[in-house]
């Protein structure tokens, strides 16, 4: 029966080549449109650390001073270095990592090349196990190297490709601005989908987020060490008094710190916000800061909800291909209907001789089917090719864009979806045809 | 052309006709909104800027030692200016569309502070000598800074430079003191204060403004010296000359300084990049909006051979009993023009409504009442070139088929 239906469905749509053909394309079209904004926005909006997200915090109080007119009711994305340092050598949980981000100049003796600008991260040792960070050789720095202001550095697999081939890199000596630092680990390719642990001022980027989703930093050095070897190249987040120094940020009136937490249980959670609280009040009755009550504590997927990491491009053009898509849905459907009831003197002569409701309605599913199956394919093929064409634009993430398992899958669904859709209606209708009426106007 | 018998047809194939509504509904909808969008964009992208743009190169040189930046500066410069066919020579901190901002906030009174809320924010351009015919810029008011004003003025590391002369924008200059001649008043921030010497044509902040046009444009020129932020190296030849100049002049910089980080670009290219998302995005709605348009038409153009095919019969009847072959055009056109009609009134309402929730989402501007008739006018032109086929093969089916057994 079924190898009928199919024959029958086949013969239809070779009756009419042209209609088929754009039966085919407008579906195909649609989903290309469709599952390729889908695919990007799913790679966009994806969790960077699965399993591990709900325990990462994101600590900020509010380090304003009394009556400081950069004040609001969102405390500073960041932290000043007094808030930040003291939070993070309390050691309150169980692990913790300070970050922020400089340019610096990187260079290798012992190798042939001149000279380049790079980006310089600069955490604690905690970083790379709160943020699952993967070794390829050597491994983390330790903690008393954070605290001993170790000349050390971790390199990211691309800068090791550049300089060194490859090869394993652990112990050979790097140029830093002005330092020499020596490598203890290299990481292997590494790229977290948003760059998380370095999302800030989202709030303030007009939907224009396409660079949170960069490369990691080529570099990472102990925080403490990196005050010293880059000394006058940070940059400030936000400040209520200028700086004395450009790039010397120490004791001056700006927020320009990360601080993440790691905390393993509900309680954790609670007594660290009463520790930040405590802190945050404490530092007002000193005198310090002014807004004792303004501090958050959000996980990682919230704090990156906060800041809108998917850029406002991005969830334009989703919007922009499923209308489009119903649009073609609308087009394929209407053409699907008048061209099964213009069949009306046909499927009422079947009726007459005996087919069911139900056999007419399976035999337009069939004709319906195929053209969902066709128009799913070349969409799916459209879809890589339009991934292909996200790869080569000029965006952060561009290299991000590939099918993967689930959207692959569901590439399939939406094509299976939208042809029976497309198909039900119209076959629905084609059944109800009375075939008396029918068989009267032959 | 009586519209009665029209719509009693039309009743009687009311799935595909609400179908076809909706279609052309959505379209509209869609397509006045992705319209709105991609002027919004051009626009940004053609915002003029008053500076000769087409010879210009710049090449930025990084990690060299700070302490000697003055005497490689002037050895630098003078190398540049031995490249053959080079016109100017100038250093700059940085140059337009390069999202490279020093952006601070002065007031027009005395006791302005950094911090001061009403105050104005304005992009720092710290330049170097012959800084106006590097980069080409036009004079409207008062003069250029004297070569006595560059020296000895540096950052050194500060917030602001020591000078107290500035040059501003024409638009800084409307927003600071409307209806006035700026030259002669001062830019405060205590406890620094610089007075207005010249005022020069519009020149693009680093970043743009996506939010306020003008405010692109608020720009403060400041003489520097010798001083660590001066790393670009802004030359000016003939658009001819362009690229050869770049390559000479980054290979120059390179063997002065072999340890330093040289890096060469055309203005044309800086402008590129910085608007290379942008134009990805206008290109991928124009795209949209013209495959959108298309299946539209075609979806017509389906739908009416349809239908003009399944009353062959009854056109052949209508001819037998007299109507011409323009009344049976007519009536296809007046058909498609009733449905496009449901369809753009639909889709206004709907564009309208898209755009409420884009700018409450997206931060999108109120879309100007016009865009809405023109997509419609859109529409329907697009309704009535695509069912101008289907209804000639219509105008086209012979009285005699009225006599013939389907």
């Amino acid at each position: 029966m079924m190898g009928y239906y199919m024959d029958l469905a086949l013969r239809s749509l070779r009756h009419n080549k042209v209609l088929t053909a754009l039966m085919v394309l407008a579906i195909a079209v649609g989903i290309g449109a469709s599952m390729t904004t889908l695919t990007v926005m799913h790679l966009l909006s994806g969790n960077p650390l699965p399993g591990k997200s709900d325990s990462i915090f994101y600590a900020q109080i509010d380090a304003n001073p009394p009556l400081s007119p950069s004040h609001h009711n969102e405390p500073p994305d960041m932290l000043d270095y007094q808030s930040a340092v003291d939070l993070w050598s309390a050691h309150k949980a169980d692990r913790q990592t300070l970050v922020v981000e400089s340019p610096v100049k990187i260079a290798a003796q012992d190798v042939q090349q001149p000279p380049s600008m790079g980006m310089l991260l600069s955490p604690t040792a905690d970083f790379f196990t709160m943020f699952n960070v993967p070794f390829q050789y050597g491994g983390p720095w330790s903690a008393d190297d954070d605290t001993h202001r170790s000349r050390v550095a971790v390199i990211s697999a691309d800068l090791n490709d550049k300089l060194y081939g490859g090869a394993n890199s652990v112990g050979r000596v790097l140029r830093l601005h002005d330092a020499d630092v020596r490598i203890v680990g290299v990481l292997k390719p590494w790229r977290p989908t948003p760059q998380f642990y370095y999302v800030v001022g989202g709030r303030f980027s007009h939907g224009q987020t396409a660079d949170y989703y960069a490369k990691p930093q080529d570099v990472f050095t102990p925080f403490f060490t990196s005050l010293q070897i880059n000394d006058g190249n940070f940059e400030q987040f936000n400040c209520w008094e200028a700086p004395k120094v450009a790039g010397h940020l120490v004791g001056a009136g700006c927020v320009w710190i990360g601080l993440w937490v790691e905390l393993g249980s509900a309680a954790k959670v609670a007594s660290y916000r009463n520790f930040l609280a405590d802190y945050a009040a404490q530092q007002k009755a000193a005198g310090r800061i002014g807004y004792a009550d303004n501090t958050r504590l959000r996980n990682l997927m919230d704090w990156l909800a906060f800041n809108q990491v998917v850029p406002s491009d991005v969830r334009l053009q989703t919007w922009l291909a499923l209308s489009f898509l119903l649009i073609c849905l609308c087009n394929t459907v209407g053409l699907l209907l008048v061209k099964f009831l213009r069949r009306g003197g046909e499927i009422g002569i079947r009726r007459a001789l005996g087919a069911s409701r139900k056999q007419i309605f399976m035999q337009c599913l069939f004709e319906a089917g195929a053209i969902g199956v066709l128009g799913g394919t070349c969409g799916w093929l459209l879809t890589l090719l339009g991934l292909q064409w996200v790869r080569a634009q000029p965006v952060a993430y561009a290299d991000l864009a590939h099918m993967d398992l689930v959207m692959f899958g569901s590439t399939f669904l939406l094509a299976v979806l939208v042809s029976l859709l497309a198909g039900t209606l119209p076959a629905l209708h084609a059944s109800r045809i009375a075939p008396a009426l029918q068989l009267k106007t032959l | 052309m009586e519209i009665r018998p029209i719509v009693s047809s039309l009743k009687k194939h009311r799935i595909p006709t609400l179908l076809i509504v909706l279609q052309i509904a959505l379209a509209c909808a869609v397509l006045c909104n992705a319209v709105f969008m991609i002027s919004g964009r051009v626009k940004q992208m053609r915002l003029s800027n008053a500076m000769d743009e087409q010879g210009l190169v710049s090449v930025s040189l990084q990690g060299t030692d700070p302490k000697l930046i003055g005497s490689d500066t002037q050895r630098n410069l003078a190398a540049l200016r031995s490249i053959a066919g080079v016109q100017a020579v100038s250093v700059v901190h940085t140059l337009p569309l390069t999202n490279n901002n020093w952006g601070w906030s002065f007031g027009i009174t005395p006791d302005s502070s950094v911090t001061d809320q009403k105050n104005t924010n304005v992009t720092l351009y710290f330049v170097g000598q012959d800084f106006q015919s590097a980069m080409g810029l036009q004079l409207r008011e008062g003069r250029y800074f004297n070569d006595s004003e560059y020296v000895d003025n540096a950052i050194n590391n500060a917030a602001l430079p020591n000078t107290h002369v500035v040059i501003i924008t024409d638009a800084l200059s409307k927003q600071l003191w409307p209806g006035q001649s700026a030259l002669g008043k001062t830019l405060y921030s205590k406890p620094n204060y610089y007075t207005v010497v010249g005022v020069v044509a519009d020149v693009l902040r680093p970043r743009l403004w996506t939010s306020n046009e003008s405010k692109s444009y608020y720009n403060a020129f400041f003489p520097v010296g010798a001083d660590d932020v001066m790393r670009n190296y802004v030359l000016r030849s003939t658009p001819a000359d362009r690229d050869r100049v770049l390559q000479q002049a980054v290979e120059k910089l390179q063997a002065t300084s072999p340890q330093a980080v040289v890096k060469g670009a055309t203005f044309q290219s800086i402008r590129d990049k910085y608007y290379a998302d942008t134009n990805s995005m206008v290109w991928i709605l124009v795209l949209v909006c013209a495959v959108m348009l298309a299946v539209t038409a075609f979806g017509i153009v389906g739908l009416t051979s349809f239908w003009v095919g399944q009353r062959r019969r009854q056109i052949g009847i209508r001819r037998a009993v007299g109507a011409t072959r323009a009344d049976i055009l007519n009536y296809f056109r007046t058909e498609n023009f009733l449905l496009s009609s449901a369809g753009v009134v639909l889709g206004m309402v709907m564009a309208y409504g898209v755009n409420l929730y884009l700018m409450k989402q997206y931060e999108l501007d109120r879309m100007p009442w016009y865009y809405l008739p023109f997509g419609a006018l859109a529409l329907w032109l697009i309704g009535q070139v695509a069912v101008s086929g289907p209804a000639m093969r219509a105008a086209a089916v012979p009285p005699v088929v009225a006599t013939q057994p389907t």
